[in-house]
């Protein structure tokens, strides 16, 4: 094979495994939106607080990795439970743009928190995954698991939703919220329900990300924004369209980056979104 | 089986029931009947506990409902189909179903009363798999009755079945009404058809400005003058 084909190839693959891990964090935030509607814009924080709980288990506190992720999981599983009862259910019913400041407020607290308790120093687990050798093109081990367990969760995020009582009430509430309780259903449970879920998707994230990235407490700016225009892009609170929007920005970034530089990679997927925003504002499935 | 008494009720400061009373015994099928604006959906609200009444008592079977949240009354054996059917529109039909069936008690049957409700509407077993949306009106009532029944209660209340639908579809819907009384469901119907829901049941209660204004059998209403004149035209 020609020499430019194979690192144009090597790209598109690259782009797919990270469409894997965006679509996983898209798919946390349209389920909240979804649900509840209303946006985390903190969600990239609490996939911060998740690395570091993986980081304090396992590399001070010497847990196994395995259950360090667990636990990381569910610490970021309590904490989307814990935003909805403390920050979220209080403005419920409040204006959409209040709901975002308060967010966004929260996004503040985490970033300054984590820089108080854990400081600005940046922070690895020493784990060095090697790079697999496929004929003439290298990926990344540490992508490719990532593609295989963000696909892993999505998929059984799905047949949660789709077969379990749980997961169709969830699917069910956000179509009319009123009439819950007509069916047995504690609406307030089912928010809780799903900002646990969310948290644990934020949390399943956390564990991925922390075997390729530097763990400080702005690394949710590196992936907060992008999370945000794929949700936008695939139609907010639509799950199938964030899934689609992941992998078109996944390959302007990854493909983009080949032909040009990493950097146009991402200023050709926000002209990208911006070009879809004219033509159709309410994302590619979006409905609304 | 369900109690009302003197049961006033509201949104905000506009009252919309005054004391009202009423009673449905086992195996009855009974009628609210009255105009646009009487009160007759915020009184199966209060029953179903979606507002609480801000005096007066309800009781099923006994037992205080007067304190019970609203996500309880359907486990105390009270399912509602609500006005304008509020059917999960991006749900298939069979979800809907599911739904209704979301007590822990009812999913252990829910095969057996997914049987009886196609039975019932042979119409929603065809269209199992499709958005409750995409279905007619007289479809959407059906499925939404048939979510209701998917709990297995003991106490049935309709809101408006008829309203918005063709009057072939609404004999039809009276039809299934007429069955499940004769099946031996206990229903509490609300209705601005006035002729064809006496048809139906056994007794109507006459709902006017929140208040009950009378009561009686079917046949004593029919041909009662004041309801012949302002209900049925006569």
């Amino acid at each position: 094979m020609d020499i430019f084909d194979v690192f144009l190839l090597e790209a598109v693959l690259n782009g797919l495994l990270l469409g894997g891990i965006l679509a996983l964090l898209a798919l946390g935030l349209n389920l909240v939106f979804g649900v509840i509607d209303v946006v985390w814009i903190c969600y990239a924080e609490m996939i911060m607080i998740g690395m570091y709980a993986v980081y304090y288990l396992h590399n001070v506190y010497h847990w196994p990795l395995w259950l360090a992720f667990a636990s990381a999981i569910a610490i970021v599983a309590l904490g989307g439970a814990a935003l909805h009862h403390l920050v979220i259910r209080p403005v419920l019913a409040a204006e959409p743009i209040n709901q975002l400041l308060v967010t966004g407020g929260v996004l503040f607290f985490l970033q300054a928190a984590a820089t108080l308790v854990f400081g600005v120093e940046f922070r690895n687990l020493g784990i060095r995954l090697p790079q697999l050798q496929f004929g003439e093109m290298y990926l990344s081990m540490a992508r490719l698991i990532a593609f295989g367990v963000a696909l892993a969760a999505m998929i059984a995020m799905s047949v949660f939703l789709k077969r379990s009582y749980l997961g169709t009430a969830i699917r069910a509430i956000s179509q009319d919220r009123q009439i819950m309780p007509l069916m047995g259903v504690n609406p307030n449970r089912i928010f809780l329900v799903t900002s646990a879920l969310g948290g644990a998707l934020a949390g399943v994230a956390a564990c991925l990300l922390v075997l390729q990235y530097d763990i400080h407490p702005a690394i949710g700016l590196s992936f907060g924004p992008i999370t945000f225009l794929i949700c936008v892009l695939g139609g907010l609170g639509n799950m199938m369209g964030g899934f689609i929007a992941a992998f078109i920005f996944a390959q302007f970034i990854s493909v983009g980056g080949f032909f040009l530089h990493v950097e146009w990679g991402y200023v050709l997927a926000f002209l990208f979104f911006i070009a879809v925003m004219f033509w159709k504002p309410q994302g590619i499935l979006g409905g609304k | 089986m369900l109690v009302l008494e003197n049961v006033s009720a509201g949104y905000g400061s506009f009252q919309a029931l005054f004391g009202v009373s009423l009673e449905v015994n086992a195996g009855e099928s009974v009628a609210v009947i009255g105009p646009n604006g009487a009160g007759k959906t915020t009184l199966l609200r209060v029953i179903s506990k979606l507002i609480n009444p801000t005096s007066g008592e309800i009781r099923m079977e006994g037992r205080a409902l007067t304190r019970v949240p609203a996500y309880e009354v359907i486990s105390r054996g009270i399912a509602q189909v609500p006005e304008n059917r509020r059917l999960f529109p991006r749900l298939s039909v069979q979800d809907n179903l599911k739904m209704g069936a979301y007590l822990p008690a009812a999913r252990a049957k829910f095969a057996e009363r997914l049987e009886m409700v196609y039975t019932l509407f042979p119409r929603m077993k065809e269209r199992h798999a499709q958005l409750a949306g995409t279905l007619s009106g007289g479809e959407q009532q059906m499925c939404a009755i048939g979510r209701a029944l998917m709990s297995g209660p003991k106490l049935l209340l309709l809101d408006e079945p008829s309203a918005g639908l063709a009057p072939v579809v609404v004999q039809a819907i009276f039809e299934v009404v007429r069955r499940m009384s004769a099946e031996g469901y206990t229903v509490l119907i609300v209705e601005q058809n006035v002729r064809q829901v006496l048809k139906v049941v056994d007794r109507a209660y006459l709902l006017e400005t929140g208040r009950i204004k009378s009561s009686g059998n079917s046949a004593e209403l029919l041909s009662n003058e004041e309801i012949r004149k302002a209900y049925l035209g006569l």
